[in-house]
């Protein structure tokens, strides 16, 4: 029920305007919290832009900005790019990266989002993976994680500016009564 | 006790868990409800029961490392 002011008593009772569904979830995936923004419910978009750009920054950092890098090498199967290309944009430059390490040229930015040089699995000074290790010790995985994460908490945010929030309205509880029925006699 | 004290020291980097929870509380919380009153309440119920599951898992670690 309202309260008398005439504001929702909880959010049960909002009806959330979606707009086009599909557009924010791409909008929604191009930049953490857009999809939001562009269905004008503008406190969620700027919570998850927030949240979401917050987190994966912070992993960025940890990292030096290697942690995030698109590889499918014989050695260096970076499987955890899957879950850090959930943030959408700003994971892109390391396909950039991964591309012109293909063709043999050097990387953009400094390195940034590059992929590793020479990574085998042995002992190695060559392998540039094995360094960064050796140089950022534990918040190498901690930045993996931290991005990692942030690309999966977008996904919920994607599902999020498709459908709406997963609110359990009272229309889908079971034990719900039927309606008035003995009105009708 | 030296090995308990130092496995204690070295829960410095627990710290960086911190804006992860909150992080994710929040945007958990928010995928939930729509309302400001509500997501928060739902993220800090998260934020306690993260923090709760860590807390038993840490405190079982600490248990085997202790012990073994």
């Amino acid at each position: 029920m309202p309260t008398e002011d005439g504001a929702p008593a909880n959010d049960e009772m909002i009806e959330v305007d979606l707009r086009n569904p599909a557009v924010a979830a791409v909008w929604a995936w191009v930049c953490p919290g857009a999809g939001h923004i562009y269905q004008r419910r503008y406190a969620k978009g700027i919570l998850f832009m927030v949240c979401i750009l917050g987190t994966w920054f912070f992993g960025l950092s940890l990292g030096n900005g290697h942690v995030v890098y698109a590889s499918w090498a014989k050695d260096d199967h970076r499987w955890q790019y899957f879950c850090q290309l959930g943030v959408g944009t700003p994971a892109l430059p390391a396909i950039v990266q991964s591309q012109r390490a293909k063709k043999g040229q050097e990387p953009l930015f400094g390195g940034w989002m590059a992929p590793p040089k020479n990574v085998v699995n042995y002992e190695s000074r060559d392998d540039e993976l094995s360094q960064w290790h050796l140089k950022y010790h534990s918040f190498f995985e901690l930045g993996t994680l931290y991005t990692m994460i942030a690309g999966l908490l977008n996904v919920l945010a994607i599902y999020d500016a498709y459908a709406g929030p997963m609110v359990v309205t009272s229309e889908e509880k079971p034990d719900k009564p039927p309606p008035d029925d003995q009105d009708d006699s | 006790m030296i090995e308990l004290l130092a496995s204690v020291a070295d829960t410095n980097r627990l710290w960086y868990a911190l804006p992860l929870v909150v992080s994710v509380s929040l945007v958990y919380g928010a995928t939930r409800h729509e309302l400001v009153g509500p997501i928060l309440n739902n993220a800090f119920r998260a934020a306690v029961w993260i923090g709760g599951f860590m807390a038993i898992i840490f405190v079982i670690l600490m248990a085997i490392s202790w012990w073994v």
